[in-house]
């Protein structure tokens, strides 16, 4: 019998998910940007790519807080207090990255962009890592007390089991950010993420598969024999689907690529939560203090008011998110880049034509869509 | 210092901070969302210049109010995880609504309006400015629920076994009487901002018509004009809007939180008619004599509604809640309440006189014949031009002493009634927290110095150069786009 708590924790498992696959990417092309982009022109492509929709892709992570929040307050509270330093750099990199993505093109020197670049990259890194590390600790456990306070410090979260999970998230999380800019670029810069890929994306294999193995073998909830098995599925399901996407880019199926890592995200995702339930944070001091899905919860009211709210307005959510995707799917190219086709260049504002052109309709330019984009959509949900 | 002074001195920094741009990304969304309206409906070039003008101060803005938010939202659980546990049932729930309803809203849809220059049929574009604009005041409504909810708290039960109050109607929690006022005063709070802003750049244009800016131009000109007669009526309609519903909110207040009334003034003693006093020199305390200019009889009305009604004292109010709930000292730090209280309505009153001024200027030089341009002199432009400097900075003080005023006030209480703030706190430690409150407060403050850099040279640069209608603006240009 499922209760409303148990279909909030998964409710939160999902919105984590969809962050990780959504924001991910983002993160990973924020990671390339000094790796590939060897130019101005080409760092401005790669922002350009994540430009119109990586702030949408944040409110995943706020609309998780939130629903901790709502769902789980005693979750909620223990978590946020107990990574208070690691969430404060969380905040500070989170911070400098957005106000980074608006700023960088506001004045014309090459120093102020190169500042706002190296917050982008130190901005996505950082959350990327920092994530997993602290996933890794909710599952590993953290010394929380009786009353659930966290009586550790920012050196009791480094053990080698999160750092590992810290690792995981990083690497794939960089990983999709190359299928994302095989994806969404052209030329050069495309060959070049793609090639960097295969390499992400082998480090991605083993630390995944690792960090998997080792919450399957060691973290498990005991006496869950149901969702411990789903967990142990859904970490197979990532593994072929992680192999396959990266096996896939190097075929040069850039769209089956990005699917494959974006489920298996989803996957490893979904792998940690069955693992952990029905403890939600686990205090390494005595079981006893480990918060669960049934202590932790808020009343069935407030459940169930919240889930009428999600039903209503999520679909909503995930329809205009994906219409973004769809209006921005066509592929990016560096200005000068070699075969960027003259004729695609649109007439310089100051020609006469453009005085009369009007704003384009979607359907105005010439519609040469690439191979790969239509899936890069469908993945993208 | 301890954790709680440091946690208290975090919440209001970044809360005061975030509600420096709050305000201005709700009322510029509308006003930008107007001006690319007006250009759709009567094809004037000039609206269209204006949206994309004040749409970049509008950007420039928008991110440093999104980034601010996300600490908002965590720090809730980081600095104060014993009151979220308290209230997690019920204040999670507006919390994560907000996020579900509007952030996403505004965060998806400005991505359009940015990138979606040329790309969306222009109907489509503007309407993506209103849904942002919708999303920020959604966002608003429900932030502003879960913070009455605080003063007054509805729609609860407390559950002693847990020791945590429970949900017992939501719809109660979104129509609670001081959420009903306080959101129409702090709505109109942020359109004053907006129209101000707005105005006073127009303004500054018109007056100083600056070397090397187009305003000499007689398509640049008309188009400031505009916009400044529309952030002008702006102010005065938002201004007469925030003294109604402050007035109504302020009786409220003195129903449900008379000790935040009675702080408001120091006024100690309960009395029947109470004046209001513009400015008192010496000790606040209630214990020695001091100099005050009074307004007879006008406490009584704020709170009352009635030139002769009674207003209680903290005297009294301390000796009824001490019989209510236990000993303890329930007064607020009365100098913070008083001068906040005060410094709020005068500073805001002075944007709205300095905007009847300039309304009345401009008039005047239409009248005196020149259709265009400002043309002052001497003592009386530089008066001008001050005060059109002053104009979008003194609602957003005042704005601040608003905030400080009713946070401030609710003191000790974290929850009126129900739980003191020095009980929400976390068990962190103060080094932790100290670490925190210094580096969000100097990146903060190095962040409100580049932004507002940013938004003084693109505000200085005027409009752009007769840009080809629907042009992308120059970072999103499609030359970087195949299609």
């Amino acid at each position: 019998m499922l209760h409303l708590s148990d279909i909030w924790f998964i409710a939160i498992a999902v919105l984590w998910a969809g962050y990780f696959v959504l924001e991910g990417f983002d993160f990973g092309v924020g990671i390339l940007l000094p790796v590939l982009g060897r130019n101005n022109a080409e760092r401005r492509a790669m922002i350009n790519t994540i430009g119109p929709v990586w702030d949408g892709n944040e409110v995943w992570l706020l609309t998780a807080g939130g629903a901790t929040f709502a769902a789980f307050p005693a979750w909620y509270a223990a978590m946020f207090s107990a990574f208070y330093l690691p969430l404060l750099l969380v905040l500070v990199c989170l911070i400098f990255r957005g106000v980074a993505f608006e700023y960088r093109g506001k004045r014309d020197s090459d120093r102020w962009r190169l500042g706002w670049d190296s917050a982008i990259f130190v901005g996505s890194l950082l959350p990327a890592l920092l994530w997993g590390v602290a996933f890794g600790n909710v599952l590993h456990g953290i010394p929380l007390d009786a009353a659930h306070n966290y009586t550790g410090n920012f050196f009791s979260l480094l053990n080698p089991y999160s750092l590992l999970g810290g690792v995981t998230t990083l690497s794939l999380f960089t990983l999709n950010g190359a299928l994302f800019l095989g994806l969404k670029t052209t030329d050069d810069l495309r060959r070049r993420a793609n090639a960097l890929a295969w390499k992400i994306g082998l480090v991605a294999i083993v630390a995944a598969a690792g960090f998997l193995a080792w919450t399957g073998a060691s973290y498990r909830s005991p006496g869950h024999v149901g969702t411990g098995v789903a967990s142990v599925v859904f970490a197979a399901v990532a593994a072929v689907t992680l192999i396959g996407g990266v096996l896939a880019s190097r075929l040069g199926r850039e769209g089956y690529a990005f699917a494959g890592v974006a489920v298996a995200i989803v996957t490893a995702t979904g792998s940690l939560f069955t693992a952990l339930f029905p403890d939600v944070l686990r205090s390494s001091v005595s079981p006893a203090y480990t918060l669960t899905v049934g202590n932790a919860s808020s009343t069935a009211k407030t459940l169930a008011l919240m889930t009428v709210i999600a039903c209503i307005f999520l679909p909503f959510v995930l329809l205009y998110q994906a219409w973004t995707y769809w209006v921005f799917r066509k592929r990016i190219s560096v200005p000068g880049s070699s075969s960027a086709a003259p004729q695609e260049v649109p007439p310089l504002p100051s020609s006469p034509a453009s005085g009369a052109a009007g704003p384009l309709a979607p359907g105005d330019g010439p519609p040469r869509a690439e191979p790969g984009t239509p899936a890069s959509n469908t993945a993208a949900r | 210092m301890s954790v709680l002074e440091l946690s208290r001195w975090q919440f209001g920094i970044t809360t005061v901070y975030h509600f420096l741009f709050v305000p201005i990304t709700i009322g510029l969304a509308f006003l930008v969302a107007g001006f690319e309206t007006a250009w759709l409906r009567s094809g004037d070039e000039r609206w269209l210049r204006l949206t994309k003008f004040y749409g970049k101060l509008f950007l420039i803005n928008f991110a440093m109010g999104v980034v601010t938010g996300i600490v908002q939202e965590f720090q809730f659980g980081m600095n104060w995880s014993a009151y979220s546990r308290f209230v997690g049932d019920i204040f999670g729930a507006p919390l994560a609504v907000e996020a579900l309803l509007a952030f996403f809203l505004e965060s998806t849809f400005l991505g359009l309006w940015i990138f979606g220059w040329g790309r969306l049929p222009r109907r489509v574009h503007a309407a993506c400015m209103w849904i942002v604009a919708v999303g920020t005041m959604l966002s608003a409504y429900f932030i502003l629920a879960a913070n009455s909810w605080m003063q007054h708290p509805v729609g609860y039960h407390y559950n002693a076994a847990t020791h945590r109050e429970e949900l017992t109607s939501f719809v109660s929690v979104l129509t609670n009487p001081t959420q009903l006022v306080t959101f129409p005063h702090t709505i109109a709070g942020c359109f004053l901002v907006a129209g101000a802003l707005v105005a006073a750049v127009a303004l500054w244009h018109l007056i100083r018509r600056p070397a090397g800016s187009d305003v000499a131009s007689a398509s640049a000109a008309a188009a400031f004009r505009s916009a400044a007669k529309v952030g002008l009526v702006t102010v005065l309609v938002a201004a007469v809007f925030t003294a109604i519903t402050g007035d109504v909110q302020g009786k409220i207040m003195t129903k449900y939180q008379p000790m935040k009334m009675a702080a408001a003034e120091a006024l100690y003693h309960t009395a029947q008619p109470a004046s209001f006093s513009l400015f008192t020199i010496g000790s606040l305390n209630g214990s020695k004599e001091v100099f005050a200019v009074k307004l007879p009889r006008l406490l009584s009305f704020l709170a009352d509604g009635n030139f002769g009604g009674q207003v209680q004292g903290i005297d009294n109010i301390q000796a009824l809640y001490t019989q209510t709930y236990g000993p303890g000292s329930y007064t607020p730090i009365i100098p913070v309440t008083y001068w906040s209280f005060r410094l709020m309505i005068g500073i805001g009153l002075l944007a709205a006189l300095i905007a009847i001024v300039a309304l009345w200027v401009l008039w005047r030089s239409r009248r005196a014949g020149d259709p265009l341009h400002i043309n002052l002199t001497g003592g009386k432009r530089r008066a001008l031009l001050w005060s059109v400097i002053a104009l979008p900075l003194l609602p957003l003080v005042a704005n601040s002493f608003g905030w400080i005023f009713t946070e401030m006030g609710r003191q000790p209480w974290l929850v009126f009634g129900q739980m003191k703030t020095a009980a929400g706190v976390s068990a962190n430690s103060a080094g932790e927290v100290l670490a925190s409150v210094i580096i969000l407060t100097l990146l903060y403050g190095g962040l409100a110095v580049i932004e507002v850099g940013l938004l003084l040279k693109y505000a200085k640069a005027g409009l752009a150069t007769e840009p080809p209608p629907g042009a992308p603006s120059d970072e999103d240009k499609p030359l970087e786009l195949v299609y």
